[in-house]
């Protein structure tokens, strides 16, 4: 019994990463950065707007959140549909209460149904990010280059037709990738994507068409990694997200500005049980003064006017 | 195949000689954050996938990045502030990705021992021969990083072979991290003959069981470790005890566990009869007092019911 001798073999065994995607830093050693008007914290409220279709075709894997009976699956088409038509409105009042300026990071197929919603999102001016065409169109190792552009191209020249907006920033679907879905973002014009879960800062990410930045929306602190995933209490969320925020700023005071980013969905946190939790975390975060509530495109220019290699 | 891997004794957990440690400690208490590198594209184990999903595995890699990128020092200052020194299961390779990392933790006088190369290449499958030479690979890349070479081994991503630990014996190691079977160091029986220790090193205490596995709440993991610390002290009258909390800093050192993770260790540190060390301390020290001890009594145990 043995492996073939390539297993112990290291090509990529160097300073540095073990890929081209961008360089190596330790996030405490970076300049301080200084948010506007002397914030210690940038809360960015990501809220995904999400399509789930009901004919999932689940390839190459069924997008987690989708369809899992025999189709018609009417239990989760409609318990998602719920967030775009009850929870989301639930959210837009409470982010009026507490004067938070989210990122709606939207379905381009949910914006083509649901004009009504759209156009409340537009009337706000708050930013539109593209969250790919749908649940079901996943982006994935393996997928055929030409086919993935296609469906980039498609996804962001329609949610700029219907917004109006430019749609720099992007999420993909399960935040799944393939190998190319970077180069093919930068190609389309994206400045931004979130895919990547390994910083709590901004950092430049390399394409073959130049740098875009991968902005830090943590999946750890997502409502549906807590509550669905791992299945913690409501009461658990609270208390995790006003730990997080206790703690990065504390770390802001003596690092520099960090970044509080909250991935929501309408169709979790919208529930009438929750909302309330989003509403506590919402005070909790809002009550000082150090917090600056802004969508992701404008934190990634006040991080980019102060850093040259970004 | 048999059906028992044969490394030690049964030793039951009483009448056993109490370990005294340092100062008169009852309990010797040691942290070991794992610092590892996980490899976007590694060659495929045919035993165990890397990643559940075709390259590229962005979810899985990149969280892990963040320990590096960003839990390192987190956890490191936390460890500054309470006295303690970490022993670190070390991904040899991150040695040439990662140096400063490397450097910071050297300053600290902190411990190294391996944990293999890479946290994506498998004992599983390997030979004898193949097994040696990753392990000895680790073993050099240590040496010639930090001067010394490490005494203590935890096998890749938990990946054994039914050679594992007498190869790390023969590399000259003095402990193995990767047995779960008690409370106390016990001595293990490695084909070399050479005096050979596991040291405790809690899977229940480890933060990606805690919040991988068994998806728990940070101040509940807060809670485990202080409820855990509380019995091992009381015991630790009697008999002495070992009290590890293995880390990883993309899991413990997340904003939202910080808080949970610091107030244990606020907690255990403000007790008086706490022996706060490393890994290869409590190795040496138990070798050196309490090693012939324990073989004596483990035969006396056998013997009292012959």
């Amino acid at each position: 019994m043995s492996l073939d001798k390539k297993f112990l073999e290291y090509p990529m065994r160097r300073y540095g990463m073990d890929h081209e995607r961008y360089s190596w830093s330790m996030l405490s050693q970076r300049p301080k950065i200084e948010w506007p008007n002397g914030k210690k914290l940038a809360l960015w409220v990501n809220v995904c707007l999400q399509f789930f279709p009901i004919n999932q075709q689940g390839k190459p894997f069924k997008v987690p959140g989708g369809m899992t009976m025999p189709h018609p699956d009417l239990r989760h088409y409609t318990l998602r549909d719920y967030g775009n038509r009850v929870g989301v409105y639930r959210f837009l009042k409470a982010f009026d209460k507490y004067g938070i300026r989210p990122t709606f990071a939207m379905n381009t197929r949910l914006a083509e149904r649901n004009p009504y919603l759209l156009h409340a999102l537009k009337e706000r001016g708050d930013e539109i990010a593209c969250h790919g065409l749908h649940m079901d169109a996943l982006h994935y190792g393996g997928q055929p280059i030409e086919d993935e552009r296609q469906q980039i191209d498609h996804a962001l020249t329609r949610l700029r037709e219907l917004s109006g907006q430019d749609v720099t920033g992007w999420l993909s679907p399960a935040r799944s990738e393939s190998a190319n879905t970077p180069d093919l973002l930068a190609e389309h014009g994206i400045e931004y994507f979130s895919d990547w879960v390994n910083d709590d800062m901004p950092y430049a990410f390399k394409t073959n068409s130049g740098e875009i930045t991968a902005m830090p929306l943590s999946n750890e602190l997502e409502d549906k990694f807590i509550l669905m995933d791992n299945k913690h209490s409501e009461q658990s969320y609270v208390e995790q997200i006003c730990d997080a925020h206790d703690f990065l700023l504390g770390e802001a005071e003596q690092q520099g500005g960090r970044i509080l980013a909250l991935n929501i969905h309408p169709w979790m946190l919208g529930q009438p049980h929750r909302i309330s939790k989003l509403e506590q975390v919402l005070e909790y975060i809002t009550a000082g003064e150090k917090v600056w509530s802004a969508g992701a495109a404008n934190i990634r220019n006040a991080f980019l006017s102060q850093t040259k290699d970004a | 195949m048999q059906e028992d891997p044969n490394l030690y004794d049964y030793w039951a957990y009483e009448k056993r000689p109490k370990i005294t440690w340092p100062n008169g400690a009852k309990i010797a208490f040691w942290v070991a954050p794992n610092i590892e590198f996980y490899e976007l594209n590694p060659p495929e184990n045919p035993n165990r996938k890397p990643w559940p999903q075709a390259y590229p595995a962005v979810g899985g890699y990149s969280i892990r990045d963040y320990g590096n990128r960003v839990g390192h020092e987190r956890q490191m200052q936390l460890l500054d502030k309470y006295g303690i020194r970490g022993s670190i299961s070390l991904s040899t390779a991150l040695c040439d990705h990662h140096p400063e990392i490397i450097e910071m933790c050297a300053e600290r006088d902190w411990e190294f021992f391996t944990h293999g190369v890479y946290n994506t290449r498998y004992t599983y499958g390997l030979s004898q021969e193949q097994e040696r030479e990753m392990i000895q690979d680790s073993v050099d890349t240590i040496e010639k990083h930090v001067g010394k070479k490490p005494a203590g081994y935890l096998a890749p991503a938990l990946s054994h072979s039914e050679h594992t630990i007498d190869l790390f014996a023969e590399a000259g190691g003095i402990y193995t991290c990767d047995l779960f079977h008690d409370d106390q160091p016990t001595p293990v029986k490695v084909r070399n003959g050479s005096r050979f220790i596991s040291i405790p090193y809690s899977l229940e205490m480890n933060d990606t069981i805690a919040y991988v596995v068994n998806k728990i709440e940070p101040r509940r993991y807060g809670q485990i470790i202080k409820d855990n610390f509380d019995r091992l002290y009381q015991e630790g009258d009697e008999f002495g005890t070992v009290m590890c909390i293995p880390t990883h800093n993309y899991q413990v050192s997340c904003p939202h566990r910080m808080r949970a993770y610091e107030e244990a260790l606020e907690y255990i540190t403000g007790h008086s009869d706490v022996w706060v060390t490393t890994g290869r301390e409590i190795a040496d020290f138990y070798l050196e007092n309490h090693y012939d001890q324990a073989l004596s009594s483990i035969k006396q145990q056998q013997e009292s019911i012959a």
